[in-house]
């Protein structure tokens, strides 16, 4: 058994004024999991995800990351420059547009090494050594390393923000609905190329989505979504072959539109 | 004689106590952008308001002012800032560097040491070095106040990236005492390591942007670079024209239509004084 969850979420909640970003979530996420969460739009994915990742403050609850150092904090509480170091080193953060997540003004190769130089990366041939590695684990061809992400295509930018991101060795990621956007066949790429990557690192993730493809195929266990609750959660095969909550159900049905 | 329409030097008591506490707050976090209250000054921005308005806070009677512009006195906007100061403050002005107690400055050190008692005020026209990557302001004054400062590395990377070297040449970016990042001002790369354990008081001031920023005495300042492209002062592989002189900074001029030129130092005083010192160059007369 594993014993000490990587991130335990209890009773966060986020309100925008009077009206509900998300409300009283809880859920436990072990080493190597991978957790989606569903849900139409409105329901407060986002909201939750960017309380998670520390650029959201919840109004309540604790988000408790096991931390490499110190074992578990909350994140929550921690100080900015705590926060802001993890997620330079412990998390990832891919968004859903990927000039959200980029540098378009900096080459490939500045993208993905900005983060070593970001912890204290010093040597300029080691540096590019890493880019050139990743943008080779992400499919991108080492001659584009100087051209700007502006010259890529969207499922390349969007392969860019991930190599950027796990250059150094994030344990965990974040995802905003990662091939939003995308057409079919490039979102099937990416999501083969993101499910190798969870694989080989042995990264846990949380991936927002709106698509239940996309947690069929790479989630382990799922939270459903509704009105900033979570109505249902369990692993990904059971919630999606048995749902019990009758929104699930509306929802595996593709009865609703989301 | 002082214009007697005005306080001297310009700017009126309450204001000068103003830009003394915020150069006083700059002393004391070395490399640290203060916020102050730029005033109208009568010239244009990018004519050095923001060093006049310094230079108008230090200035004493007795000092003797000194101004500056790519290493000459005898620019149109050098001659102005000293009349300046003539007019509104009465003070004494000269070229040499050595008898000025106060020095204003744009794109260039001095070539000769400065020494204790001297304040170089330099006008600095973008004082936020991180602002090429990252435009947002919250955001670079809290890279500032978190030390988190790998972008401008991600700059000097995209330079070697492109040119094969770092082909910043000025404003080329420093840290301060181990801490603070920060733009040197458009001097040449040449001029930094001058900025370090100098024995003068040194003072940034940018007008349009309302900051200003100082060095104290003897602070350590350092150029930022990579391992295997390690900071290099480099300047033109000549010697000056007129003085002969190998180790100060050159400007290439033209000499006749016919596309004769010559390297010639750009700090004047340094050069005419080496010259009456019997120095000459292969160009000299
Ligand atoms: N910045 C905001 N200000 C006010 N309301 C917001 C803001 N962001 C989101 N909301 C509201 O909070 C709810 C949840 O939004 P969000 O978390 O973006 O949902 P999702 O990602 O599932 O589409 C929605 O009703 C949305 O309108
Ligand atoms: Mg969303």
């Amino acid at each position: 058994m594993i014993d000490t969850p990587l991130l335990s979420v209890r009773g966060v909640s986020r309100h925008y004024g009077a009206h509900i970003g998300c409300s009283d979530v809880s859920f436990d996420l072990y080493p190597g999991e991978v957790m989606g969460i569903v849900g139409e739009s409105g329901s407060g994915k986002s909201t939750l995800l960017n309380c998670m990742s520390g650029h959201l403050a919840p109004d309540a609850g604790e988000v408790v990351f096991d931390t490499r150092a110190d074992g578990p904090r909350d994140t929550v509480t921690m100080s900015e420059p705590e926060r802001r170091m993890l997620s330079r080193t412990e998390w990832a953060f891919v968004h859903q547009h990927a000039r959200d997540g980029l540098r378009m003004g900096v080459s490939a190769g500045g993208n993905v090494g900005e983060r070593l130089m970001a912890v204290g990366a010093r040597n300029y041939g080691d540096i590019r050594d890493k880019a050139t590695d990743w943008l080779g684990r992400v499919e991108i061809s080492e001659s584009r390393i100087d051209d700007r992400p502006g010259t890529f295509s969207g499922g390349m930018q969007q392969r860019l923000q991930i190599a950027r991101n796990l250059v150094t060795g994030p344990r965990l990621v974040f995802m905003d609905e990662p091939t939003g956007g995308l057409d079919v066949s490039v979102q099937a790429r990416l999501l083969d190329l993101v499910r190798g990557l969870v694989r080989d690192m042995g990264l846990s993730a949380i991936i927002v989505t709106h698509d239940l493809a996309v947690v069929r195929l790479l989630a382990d266990r799922l939270m459903v979504m509704k009105s900033g609750h979570v109505v249902e959660q369990g692993l990904t095969d059971r919630v999606l072959d048995d749902p019990q909550h009758g929104y699930t159900q509306l929802l595996v049905s593709s009865v609703l539109q989301v | 004689m002082t214009d007697q329409a005005y306080n001297f030097a310009y700017l009126d008591e309450q204001t000068k106590r103003m830009i003394r506490r915020a150069i006083l707050k700059g002393l004391a976090i070395p490399g640290y952008q203060v916020p102050f209250a730029s005033r109208e000054m009568p010239m244009p921005y990018g004519w050095g308001t923001g060093g006049v308005q310094v230079s108008a806070a230090v200035l004493c009677p007795d000092d003797c002012f000194k101004v500056i512009d790519q290493g000459a006195d005898d620019t149109t906007n050098a001659v102005s800032i000293r009349s300046f100061f003539e007019r509104t403050a009465g003070i004494k002005t000269t070229t040499s560097t050595k008898a000025a107690t106060v020095i204003q400055t744009r794109h260039r050190v001095p070539e000769m040491p400065l020494s204790e008692g001297q304040i170089l005020v330099y006008q600095v026209p973008i004082p936020e070095p991180l602002r090429f990557l990252e435009p947002r302001e919250s955001e670079t004054r809290k890279m500032h106040s978190l030390e988190e400062y790998g972008l401008m590395h991600v700059k000097l990377y995209e330079d070697i990236a492109r040119h094969g070297h770092i082909a910043t040449s000025y404003a080329y970016p420093v840290k301060v005492e181990g801490r603070y990042v920060m733009d040197p001002s458009p001097i040449p790369k040449f001029d930094n390591p001058k900025l370090s354990d100098s024995a003068a008081i040194q003072l940034f001031g940018a007008g349009r942007e309302q900051r200003i920023y100082a060095l104290p005495p003897y602070s350590r300042v350092v150029s930022l670079d990579f391992e295997d492209h390690p900071f290099e002062a480099s300047k033109a592989d000549h010697s000056c024209g007129l003085c002969a002189a190998e180790d100060s900074y050159l400007d290439e001029v033209i000499v006749d239509d016919v596309g004769g030129r010559m390297f010639v130092c750009s700090d004047t005083d340094f050069c005419e004084a080496r010259r009456a010192a019997g120095h000459k160059g292969k160009d000299a007369a």
